[in-house]
C-alpha cells in the first residue's frame, strides 16, 4: 500500500468530515447565528460600558425585558404563521391606558383588572385576526392601519383621562408587586417572562394547535389541503399576539403608572428587529420561543448600550435599522443557499480498499464462472408487479411480493397466474418472512417494520430503535429498513441499509460506501427494539443459519457476507465468511440442502472499485456533477449463488443475456423450484432446481411441521 | 362564499362594472356636493385653491409611491428619504453654501438612499416592505446624528429661486399645484409610452415571469426606487419652500400612511401590476376634500387619524372582496 494511500486511509478513518453535513442539517443550525450575535454583543457592550452588568443596571435591564419579551413574543408568533403584526405597539399602550384607566380611576381590584385589560387587547387582536385570517387581507398593510387606528385612539382617550390618572394612585400591594416586585432579587415581569417563553415554547412544538400555526407559516396551501383550518389559526394567532400585548402594557402600567402618548411608539420596529434578528423567518415557518429571547436580549442591549454611551437621538433608529437590514439579508440568504451548502456537504464518501475482484469469465476456473442458466426463467406477472425485491411463499404455497406501490401482491398456489392485492402499506415493501403462526412480517422502507396477520390486517411492529449515543442526526427513527428474518425464540433481525439516506437516494449511500448500515433486533415479547450491530456498510440480506443460533448478513458495497452469533457459546460474535465477491450481494435465503442462496444485485467494476479507493474524487463529484452523472454500481447484470456454512461457493446461476430476468435481488427456493425477485423488474423469475428436494419449503424448514 | 358569487354576478353585469376608481370618484363628488352644501366657506375659491394647494405635495408623493406599488413594491422610507435629505440641503444653505450645490448635495443624498433601497431589495433580496421600513428609520438616525443638528430647519432668509416652489403663483395657480400636475403629465407619459413604464406593469403583474422574458429587474428596481426617492426630494422642496421649514418629525407621524392611502384608495392595487396616474389623482381628491372639511368642521387631529385608518381600512376590505384571497394560488410569504 503506497503512502499516499495509507495517508487517504487514515485521513477518512480519522476526519469524520460527515459530521460537517450532519450539524447543517439540524434544525437547530439556525440559531447558530444569532446566538454567536448575542455572546459578541454580550462581551463588546460589557467591556466598553463598564458596570453594564452591575446587579442594578442588571435590574432594570431584566426587567424592561420582561415587557419587551411580550412585545416579541406576540410578535413572534404571527411570524411563524406567516404574517406579521405592527399595531404591538399601539395596542401596547392601549393596554397600558387600560390598565391604568381600570386600577386608578375605577379602581378594580387587580386580579379582575388585569384579565379585562388582557381581554381589551385580545379584541385589537380579534379585529385584526378577522380582517387577515378571514377575509384575507395582507397582514402588513392592515396591523399598519389598526397601528394607526389604535394610536389614534388611545390619544384621544388619554387627552380625556391622563390628567385624572396621574392625580389618582391605586393601593393595591399586588399591583406594586407586580411592578416593582423582586422576589429572590429577580424582578417579578422577568420571572413571568421566563414562564412565558417556556409555555410559548411547549405551545409552538408540543400543542396541536402550535403545530398547527407553524405548519401555516411552513406553508399555507399544504395546511389547507390536509385540511388544517388556515383562516381560524390565523386568526387566534393574531388573537393570542394581542392578549400578549396587553400582558406587556399591564406589567409597564405597574412599572411606570405614566400615561405618557408616548409609549410604546416604534416598538413595532424594535420586535420585528428583535424577532428577526433571532432568526424567525418572514413569512412564517421557522422561529421558535428561544429565537424570540435571543432576538429581545441583543435589541434590548444594543438600545440600553446606546443610551449609556451618551449617543444623540438619532443613534437608535440608526442602529435599529442597521441591524434589521443586516439581519433580513442574512436571514434570506441563509434560507436560499442552506440547501445548496448541504447538498454540496452532506455527501461525504469514505475510503473503501476492497479485496481483488474473482474471475467471473466463462469457462474460467472461478466458482463465479458466467454460464447461462437463467435464461429460460419462467416468468410470473409480467407487467403486473413492479418491484418485487423480495419473495416467499406462506404454509399453503401461496406467493406473496411486495411493490413499490406499497402493496403486498399475492399469487395463489399452484399456479401463480393472477395478482391480487393482499394488503397495502403505504411504503416500499422490501424484506418479507413468515413467523410461527403465521403473520407475514414487513421491512417497508421508510417506515420500518411491520406485521400482516393471515386475514391481511397490518400492524407496525416497530419504526424506531435506540438513538446511538453523540450521533447528531436522530438516528432513532427507521429509514430504510432492508431485510429480515426471524429467529426461532421469536425474535426479528433485520437490516437497516443506511441512516443517512432515504430508499430514493441510496446511491448516495453507494458513492459514500461508509458503514451508515446496522442491524436491528425487535423483541416481540417485550416489545423493545435494539441496535445490534453498527456502522455496516450498506448492510442487506439477513438469513437464519441452519443451527438458529446465528444469521448470516451481506453488507452490499463491502462485497461481503458475515455470520452473526445471537446465542450459544459464540454469541455476539460475527466472523467473515465471504470477503471478496464479485459482486454486490443483496438478500440470502436457506436452500433445501443446508446450504444458502445469495443474490448478486450487479457486478464489480474496476472503475467503482477504484473510485472507492479515491473518497477525494468521489467528493468532488458529488459537489460538481448532477446526481444522474455519479459514478453508480453496476445493478444490470447480476446472479444467483448458492455457498455453505464455510463460506465454499458451490454453484452460479446466470442469466448473460440479461433479457429475460435481468435484475436479481432475492431469490426463494420451494418445492424444487427457484423463484427470483428484482426491486427494479416487473416480473418474477422461476427456475427449475434439478437436484432440489421437491418437498421442501421454506415454512417447513423454519417452523416445521408437514408440507 | 355566497358573498363571492354575488360579487362575481355584480361584475358580469357590464352596465354596472364598478371599479374601485369609479366609486372612490363618485365618493369624493357626494362629499364634496355635501360639503359645499352644509359646510361655510367650503366651496368658496380661496378654500378649494387651498385645498388643492394642501393636497398637491401629497398627491406628488402619491405618484412617487404609485411607481413602485404598481411594479409590487412599496416605500415606507419615502418619507424619511424627503425629511432628512431637503433637512440637509437646508442646513448646506444655511451653512453658507450656494442654494444650486446645496440642492444637488441633497438631491444625490436622496438618489442615494433610494438607489441603496432598490440594491437591497434587487440584490440582496430583501422584501421590500422590510428594506424600506428599516431604511426609514435608517435613515431618520443617520440624518438627526450627522447631518442636521435640529428637528426642525428654517428656510434662510433669502432662498432665491427656490422660495418661489412654495409661494408663488402662475395665473393665480398655486406653485405646488403646478408642480404636481406637471409631475403627473410626466407620470403618465413614463408609465404609457417608455418601455421602463411598460416594464414597471410587467414587474407588477409577474415579477418571475417578467425576469424570465428578459426584463431586466433588478436594474429596474434601482432605477424605480432611485426615482421614488427624486420625486420625493421635490416633494420636499415644495414643503419646506410652502411652510418655511423641514420639520423631520413628520418622520414618525401617519404621513406615510396617507400616502399609501392615497394610492390604495385610489385603487392601485398593492399586488402590482394595475392603476396608474387617474387612480392617484383621485385618491388625492378624495384625501384632499376629506381632510379640508374634517378642518372646517374643527376636527381634531387625533379623530382626523382615526377616521383616515378607517376609510383606509374600509379600501382594504373593499378590495380583499372585489380581489378574494385563494388558498390555492396566494403566494407564499407574501405578507
Amino acid at each position: 500500500m503506497s503512502v499516499q494511500e495509507t495517508l487517504t486511509r487514515w485521513r477518512n478513518k480519522y476526519i469524520p468530515d460527515h459530521v460537517v453535513g450532519e450539524i447543517l442539517s439540524k434544525n437547530w443550525i439556525d440559531n447558530m447565528v444569532p446566538f454567536l450575535a448575542l455572546v459578541v454583543t454580550i462581551v463588546v457592550f460589557g467591556q466598553v460600558i463598564p458596570d453594564f452588568y452591575s446587579l442594578s443596571s442588571m435590574s432594570d435591564t431584566t426587567r424592561q425585558l420582561g415587557e419587551f419579551m411580550f412585545i416579541v413574543m406576540a410578535m413572534m408568533i404571527v411570524m411563524v404563521g406567516g404574517g406579521i403584526d405592527l399595531s404591538v405597539g399601539s395596542n401596547y399602550a392601549l393596554g397600558n391606558f387600560v390598565a391604568l384607566y381600570l386600577m386608578n380611576l375605577v379602581g378594580l381590584p387587580v386580579g379582575v383588572a388585569m384579565p379585562l385589560v388582557v381581554v381589551a387587547c385580545a379584541l385589537v387582536g380579534l379585529l385584526n385576526g378577522i380582517l387577515i385570517g378571514y377575509l384575507g387581507l395582507r397582514a402588513f398593510i392592515t396591523t399598519l392601519v389598526t397601528l394607526i387606528i389604535v394610536r389614534a385612539l388611545v390619544d384621544m382617550l388619554l387627552l380625556q383621562y391622563a390628567v385624572d390618572i396621574s392625580m389618582a394612585m391605586p393601593e393595591s400591594m399586588i399591583w406594586e408587586y407586580i411592578g416593582i416586585g423582586s422576589p429572590m432579587g429577580i424582578p417579578f415581569s422577568f420571572l413571568l417572562a421566563v414562564a412565558l417563553v417556556i409555555v410559548v415554547h411547549l405551545f409552538l412544538s408540543r400543542t396541536r394547535p402550535g403545530w398547527h400555526i407553524m405548519a401555516i407559516g411552513g406553508s399555507r396551501k399544504s395546511a389547507y389541503n390536509v385540511g388544517i383550518p388556515v383562516r381560524r389559526m390565523v386568526c387566534i394567532s393574531y388573537v393570542i399576539s394581542g392578549a400578549l400585548c396587553g400582558v406587556a402594557g399591564a406589567l409597564f402600567a405597574a412599572r411606570l403608572n405614566s400615561a405618557g402618548s408616548d409609549t410604546g411608539i416604534g416598538l413595532e420596529i424594535m420586535a420585528l428587529t428583535a424577532a428577526v434578528v433571532g432568526g424567525n423567518s418572514l413569512g412564517g415557518g421557522r422561529g421558535s420561543a428561544t429565537k424570540a429571547l435571543m432576538g429581545a436580549v441583543i435589541v434590548l442591549l444594543i438600545t440600553n448600550g446606546l443610551v449609556r454611551l451618551g449617543f444623540q437621538s438619532g443613534a437608535a433608529p440608526l442602529a435599529l435599522g442597521i441591524i434589521l437590514l443586516a439581519a433580513i439579508a442574512i436571514d434570506v440568504r441563509w434560507l436560499k443557499n442552506r440547501y445548496k451548502l448541504l447538498a454540496k456537504v452532506y455527501v461525504s464518501p469514505a475510503y473503501l480498499a476492497l479485496p481483488p475482484c474473482p474471475a467471473t469469465d466463462p469457462g474460467a476456473d472461478s466458482p463465479y464462472a458466467q454460464n447461462d442458466k437463467l435464461r429460460d426463467v419462467r416468468l410470473i406477472g409480467l407487467g403486473e408487479v413492479e418491484g418485487p425485491e423480495d419473495v416467499i411463499f406462506d404454509r399453503d404455497g401461496h406467493l406473496y411480493t411486495g411493490t413499490r406501490f406499497g402493496d403486498i401482491v399475492r399469487f395463489r398456489a399452484p399456479d401463480y397466474d393472477t395478482p391480487e392485492i393482499f394488503a397495502h402499506t403505504g411504503g416500499h415493501p422490501l424484506g418479507l418472512a413468515f413467523d410461527r403462526e403465521g403473520n407475514l412480517l414487513v421491512c417497508v422502507a421508510g417506515m420500518g417494520l411491520y406485521l400482516i396477520t393471515p386475514d391481511a390486517e397490518i400492524r407496525k411492529m416497530t419504526d424506531e430503535t435506540n438513538r446511538t449515543p453523540w450521533s447528531i442526526i436522530d438516528d432513532s427513527r427507521l429509514k430504510l429498513a432492508d431485510d429480515l428474518d426471524v429467529a426461532p425464540d421469536g425474535r426479528v433481525f433485520f437490516s437497516e441499509a443506511t441512516i443517512r439516506y432515504g430508499m430514493s437516494n441510496w446511491a448516495y449511500d453507494a458513492l459514500e460506501s461508509r458503514g451508515n448500515g446496522r442491524i436491528i433486533c425487535y423483541d416481540p415479547a417485550t416489545n423493545r427494539t435494539r441496535t445490534v450491530l453498527r456502522n455496516l456498510i450498506f448492510p442487506n440480506g439477513i438469513c437464519m443459519a441452519h443451527d438458529g443460533q446465528s444469521f448470516f448478513f451481506a453488507e452490499t458495497w463491502a462485497c461481503r457476507i458475515s455470520r452473526y452469533w445471537f446465542a450459544g457459546d459464540k454469541a455476539g460474535t460475527v466472523e467473515n465468511v465471504i470477503d471478496n465477491l464479485p459482486g454486490y450481494p443483496d438478500n440470502i435465503n436457506r436452500a433445501s440442502d443446508g446450504s444458502y442462496w445469495l443474490a448478486l444485485v450487479g457486478m464489480r467494476t474496476p472503475s467503482m472499485d477504484l473510485a472507492l479507493k479515491m473518497p477525494g474524487f468521489r467528493r468532488r463529484m458529488a459537489r460538481r456533477i448532477s446526481p444522474q452523472e455519479l459514478i453508480f454500481p453496476n445493478i444490470n447484470t447480476g446472479c444467483v449463488l448458492k455457498f455453505d456454512e464455510a463460506g465454499k461457493v458451490l454453484d452460479t446461476l446466470w442469466d448473460l443475456s440479461g433479457e429475460n430476468h435481468p435484475m436479481i435481488t432475492s431469490m426463494r427456493e420451494h418445492k424444487g423450484y427457484l423463484y427470483l425477485g428484482g426491486l427494479l423488474n416487473n416480473r418474477i423469475g422461476k427456475y427449475k432446481l434439478d437436484d432440489a428436494d421437491p418437498e421442501w419449503t421454506g415454512v417447513a424448514s423454519y417452523w416445521g411441521g408437514a408440507k | 362564499m355566497s358573498n363571492n358569487t354575488v360579487l362575481s354576478r355584480f361584475s358580469k353585469m357590464q352596465w354596472l362594472s364598478l371599479t374601485q376608481e369609479k366609486i372612490v370618484f363618485l365618493l369624493a363628488v357626494v362629499l364634496f356636493v355635501t360639503f359645499s352644501l352644509t359646510l361655510n366657506g367650503f366651496a368658496s375659491v380661496d378654500n378649494l385653491l387651498g385645498l388643492l394647494y394642501n393636497v398637491s405635495v401629497l398627491g406628488v408623493l402619491g405618484l412617487a409611491m404609485a411607481l413602485v406599488v404598481i411594479g409590487r413594491g412599496i416605500d415606507l422610507s419615502l418619507i424619511a428619504t424627503m425629511a432628512i435629505s431637503v433637512a440637509w440641503s437646508l442646513t448646506l444653505i444655511r451653512g453658507g453654501l450656494s442654494v444650486e450645490m446645496a440642492l444637488l448635495y441633497g438631491m444625490l443624498l436622496a438618489v442615494g438612499i433610494g438607489v441603496l433601497n432598490g440594491w437591497l431589495i434587487a440584490y440582496a433580496e430583501i422584501p421590500a416592505l422590510f428594506c424600506t421600513l428599516a431604511m426609514g428609520t435608517l435613515v431618520y438616525g443617520f440624518g438627526r446624528i450627522a447631518l442636521i443638528p435640529a428637528d426642525v430647519i428654517y428656510m434662510p432668509a433669502d432662498p432665491g429661486w427656490f422660495g418661489a416652489l412654495g409661494q408663488g403663483e402662475v395665473f393665480g395657480i398655486p406653485a405646488p399645484v403646478i408642480v404636481f400636475v406637471l409631475f403627473a403629465l410626466a407620470a403618465t407619459l413614463v408609465l404609457r409610452y417608455t418601455r421602463f413604464g411598460r416594464y414597471t406593469y410587467y414587474m407588477g403583474d409577474n415579477y418571475h415571469a417578467a425576469r424570465i422574458t428578459g426584463v431586466p429587474t433588478r436594474p429596474m428596481l434601482v432605477t424605480q426606487y432611485g426615482v421614488v426617492a427624486l420625486i420625493g426630494f421635490v416633494a420636499g422642496l415644495v414643503t419646506a419652500a410652502s411652510v418655511d421649514s423641514m420639520n423631520t418629525r413628520i418622520v414618525n407621524s401617519t404621513m406615510i400612511y396617507d400616502v399609501i392611502l392615497v394610492v390604495v384608495l385610489g385603487g392601485i392595487g398593492l399586488s402590482g401590476g394595475k392603476g396608474g396616474v387617474r387612480n392617484v389623482v383621485v385618491g388625492t381628491m378624495l384625501i384632499g376634500i376629506l381632510l379640508n372639511g374634517m378642518t372646517i368642521m374643527n376636527i381634531e387631529y387625533t379623530v382626523q387619524n382615526f377616521i383616515k385608518g378607517a376609510i383606509l381600512l374600509a379600501a382594504l376590505i373593499f378590495d380583499s372582496l372585489i380581489n378574494p384571497r385563494d388558498e390555492q394560488t396566494a403566494q407564499q410569504g407574501d405578507i
